[in-house]
């Protein structure tokens, strides 16, 4: 039969398959322990053998409390193992290339660093830790790609993310694992692991305006310089240095200006008021696409004045 | 056939005909054991149904491209085979048919607490059912059974709001069934049927009817608001009105996870009265099994987060979810190691029942043990989602509660018709659903591990030998399926007349005739010993 155990492509596979064995055994062992109990029970006791039938105790309380406590116990083992695990999953590591990854149906989009945009592909460098930040331009997806043996799901709405390094170079199968609609069977990429020096190459094959360069553009374009801009008469809060600071709301509460505050403040800019200034910006809902947003975001992070937190430079400073 | 009732005279003093043979005075009666007729044949009805849907899928699959259907229409297939099977079949099936007929038996009343609310629970079960066939008969559905947002709200052009208030409708019919049981088990239990008297079925019935009140409603209300936001545009899931489509999920499986419970509390029941009839023994730890059924009951509505691991709900949620979803598991091993050790000094006969109730073991074993797996976050994050959940649930809900409900069936048939049926074909068909499933699902497993999504209508090549192998089994496990329905309805014909107790089982319902009679007993029964008292009448012998 062909069963083919998956390419271990990334640095978490060998360690998930590890204990992914080491379950397949553990309940291995259980299953063939009670059905072979169970077998032999059906054999020595069926009817008309001989045996002994003499009337056994109808409850024993230190065999009950033992197969309640060894299970947990080994419960617990299990759960520390994989927890373990999971925390690994869900840390980035701080020198991580970051790319962005938009999911409508049915497709992939996907735009790196440097401005190169690919749909339904994904290119990333071998050996070097990679940053996903998704989201949804409409219903819920969900990014799998097996050989790595990661998945999250893409939500509209919110930044989810992932993160992996790819240890093996080749192509391998993006799937979309959250059904989302007549196509979501053909949803499918490609996640192409090149040596770094030949991602290197494939990103300036083409030039394209980077993110920060478009979120310029379209900050321009769009309107929002005029009332950002701090030579701009109205008045409207400065974005320079916004990025990860606390920000003061007129109801008290102070938030965090991450990712997802962003995102909300273009499009629901009603729903989260600054302190000391009035409702006066309009909703960019219908007029700009996920991309566009994460453009924007990308353009706000960029520029100065940096405290540390949103410094481009971090390595110098830790 | 009329000659055949009027002459025999068992027939004569019993429910199927005392309460008059019209079909209106069964359309209107308030008899326990014949409301669980009505549900009996219109489960059954569904059951087909939904498997038609299955083996429609299982045909497509076993091309790679799936040209048999439409994207679209697999889409829909497949949401018609789960709505149909979670919430017409396995939800209802063991407590509705099996729960309706044998609870007042059992516990030695004559009817349930509230006998006309019964009859209504039927009537809103069908009233759900015809808006069910009326969204298949108009086009059907395409969301899952699921009905993730936004894409059942904002997204899907199917019928969804049909399907919505059909299955809104038929959670009533499982709320008042279970308030029913609840009164009914507090307040009518015969003299001396006290608390630790109850045969584990009805533990079983009673631990599910809690779930099913308390869960049912956060269900009624989740569906309510796929219908504001769908017709009305008022935000609550969809992200570009403002809303939250996580929040969904929290809500449709804080309901739906323990309907799983829903699903298998009774079944673990009517296993736990096979397994002692079979071996002749009373049950191993009979306190630890009551105890385990409300504690399996409880801890069910602490797991929900571990459908979400990958949503996008926090880290930390997924790491206190993934431990309590551990610990449901414990009790249900003490069951299964506790029904094994009821085996043993046993008598062990393999009749149908028997075989049913010792397969429902290995199944549901393997299907929680497979649970492990998904229970571990970080090896969730991979299988999740895959066929390998597919495979997981399946053991669980067919090799488990579907295998108890058919066990059950075989094994009240002769109190329920007063016929004996032909057991070397029961035993047949049992021994062949047992292989014809696992051919079905074991490859599932398979596929989810090298990485199958799940809800796919066509699949690159790699999958193509295993998703075959699975749908061979399909064939079998049909063949298993259609085979009652031939020799049940041989019995019904020309069975031999079954007698009171053809087991010689120990329970109150084995003690009046079979059939029985309208009120049940003649005299109302005194309890005087716990449940399966099989040991005293071996000492007899
Ligand atoms: C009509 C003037 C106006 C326009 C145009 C405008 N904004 Fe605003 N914006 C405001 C005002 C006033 C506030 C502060 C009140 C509030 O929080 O809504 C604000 C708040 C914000 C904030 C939160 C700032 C903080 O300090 O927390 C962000 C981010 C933002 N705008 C981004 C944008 C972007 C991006 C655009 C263009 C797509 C844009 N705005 C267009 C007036 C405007
Ligand atoms: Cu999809
Ligand atoms: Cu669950």
């Amino acid at each position: 039969m062909s069963v083919v155990r998956l390419p271990q492509a990334s640095s978490f596979a060998p360690s998930i398959d590890h204990m992914f064995d080491a379950m397949v055994i553990l309940c291995g062992v259980v299953a063939i322990g009670v059905f072979a109990v169970m077998i032999g029970m059906c054999i020595v006791y069926r009817r008309g053998s001989k045996a002994d039938r003499s009337i056994p105790v109808a409850q024993q309380m230190g065999i009950e409390l033992a197969w309640t406590l060894i299970p947990f116990l080994l419960f617990v083992g299990i759960f520390a193992w994989s927890i373990r695990l999971w925390v690994h999953l869900r840390s980035p590591p701080a020198d991580s290339l970051t790319i962005y990854v938009v999911a409508k149906q049915w497709m992939w989009k996907v735009q790196h660093p440097d401005g190169r945009r690919e749909i339904d592909a994904l290119h990333v460098p071998l050996g070097k830790p990679v940053r996903l930040i998704m989201t949804s331009e409409d219903v819920v997806h969900s990014f799998y790609i097996p050989a790595f043996r990661i998945k999250q799901d893409v939500v509209p709405g919110r930044y989810t993310q992932l993160w992996f390094k790819a240890t093996q170079a080749g192509n391998f199968q993006l799937y979309c694992s959250e059904y989302c609609g007549t196509n979501h069977a053909a949803m499918l990429g490609t996640v192409s692991v090149l040596p770094a020096s030949d991602y290197a190459r494939w990103l300036v094959s083409v030039t394209a305006m980077t993110p920060e360069q478009r979120g310029r553009q379209l900050f321009v374009q769009m309107g929002c310089s005029g009332c950002h801009d701090p030579q701009s008469g109205i008045r409207a809060p400065d974005l320079h240095g916004l990025y990860n600071m606390p920000v003061h709301l007129n109801d008290g509460t102070v938030v965090q200006a991450d990712d997802a505050y962003l995102r909300e403040s273009i499009v629901f800019p009603a729903s989260k008021i600054v302190q000391g200034y009035t409702p006066i910006m309009p909703t960019y809902q219908h007029r700009v696409d996920e991309e566009g947003i994460l453009a924007l975001i990308a353009y706000i992070r960029s520029i100065g004045p940096a405290p540390p937190a949103a410094s481009q430079d971090r390595s110098s400073h830790d | 056939m009329t000659d055949v009732f009027v002459r025999d005279s068992p027939l004569r003093r019993s429910y199927l005909w005392q309460g008059g043979h019209t079909l209106r005075s069964w359309l209107l009666s308030t008899d326990h054991k014949r409301i669980a007729l009505l549900y009996a044949a219109s489960i059954t009805l569904f059951f087909f149904l939904g498997a038609v849907a299955a083996a429609l899928m299982r045909l497509t699959l076993i091309d790679p491209q799936g040209r048999l259907m439409s994207a679209e229409t697999y889409n829909k297939t497949f949401t018609f085979h789960g709505v149909v099977m979670v919430w017409f079949f396995l939800i209802p099936s063991i407590p509705a048919t099996l729960g309706n007929f044998l609870v007042p038996l059992m516990v030695g009343a004559r009817d349930l607490a509230f006998p006309r609310l019964n009859l209504f629970s039927w009537y809103l079960y069908m009233v759900g059912g015809l808006f069910t066939i009326a969204c298949l008969l108009l086009g059907g559905v395409d969301t899952g059974w699921t009905f993730y947002t936004p894409f059942s709200t904002m997204f899907s052009d199917s019928h969804v709001i049909l399907a919505v208030v059909g299955v809104f409708v038929v959670g009533f019919s499982s709320i008042l069934t279970g308030l029913n049981f609840i009164v009914t088990i507090h307040t009518m239990r015969a003299p001396g049927m006290h608390w630790y008297r109850l045969p584990l079925f009805i533990w079983g019935i009673y631990a599910t009817s809690i779930v099913m009140m308390l869960a049912t409603p956060v269900l009624a209300m989740t569906l309510c608001l796929i219908g504001l936001e769908r017709l009305f545009g008022v935000g609550i899931f969809d992200p570009s009105l403002g809303g939250d489509p996580v929040l969904f999920q929290h809500f449709f499986w804080f309901y739906s996870h323990p309907a799983v419970y829903i699903m298998i509390l009774p079944a673990m029941g009517v296993v736990s009265e096979l397994i002692c009839c079979g071996a002749r023994r009373r049950i191993f730890g009979y306190r630890f099994m009551t105890w385990s059924l409300l504690g399996i009951a409880f801890i069910g509505f602490l797991v929900w987060g571990h459908h979400m691991f990958v949503a996008g709900q926090s880290m930390y949620a997924s790491m206190a979810f993934s431990i309590l979803s551990f610990i449901v598991a414990v009790p249900s091993a003490i069951k299964v190691f506790n029904w094994v050790s009821t085996l043993y000094r046993g008598t062990i006969d393999f009749h149908a029942p028997m075989l049913y109730a010792l397969g429902f073991i290995g199944l549901f074993m393997l299907g929680g043990l497979t649970g492990l797996f998904l229970a571990a976050v970080a090896l969730d994050v991979n299988l999740t989602d895959t066929y390998f959940v597919v495979a997981h649930f399946h053991y669980i809900m067919v090799g488990g509660s579907v295998m108890a409900y058919l066990g059950g069936i075989h094994f009240w048939w002769p109190k329920i018709t007063g016929r004996l049926y032909s057991e070397r074909m029961a035993q047949l068909a049992a021994v062949l659903m047992f292989i014809g499933f696992n051919l079905t699902f074991f490859p599932q497993y398979l596929l989810g591990y090298m990485g199958m999504p799940r809800r796919y209508h066509q699949y690159p090549p790699q999958f193509h030998a295993l998703n075959v192998l699975s749908s061979i089994g399909a064939v079998v496990l049909a063949i298993s399926y259609l085979m009652p329905l031939f020799y049940f309805a041989r019995s019904l014909r020309s069975g031999a007349s079954a007698g009171p107790n053809p087991w010689q089982a120990a329970g109150l319902e084995w003690m009046t005739s079979s059939p029985p009679p309208e009120h049940n007993f003649v005299e109302t029964p005194v309890v005087t010993e716990g449940p399966y008292a099989y040991h005293e009448h071996e000492e007899q012998a």
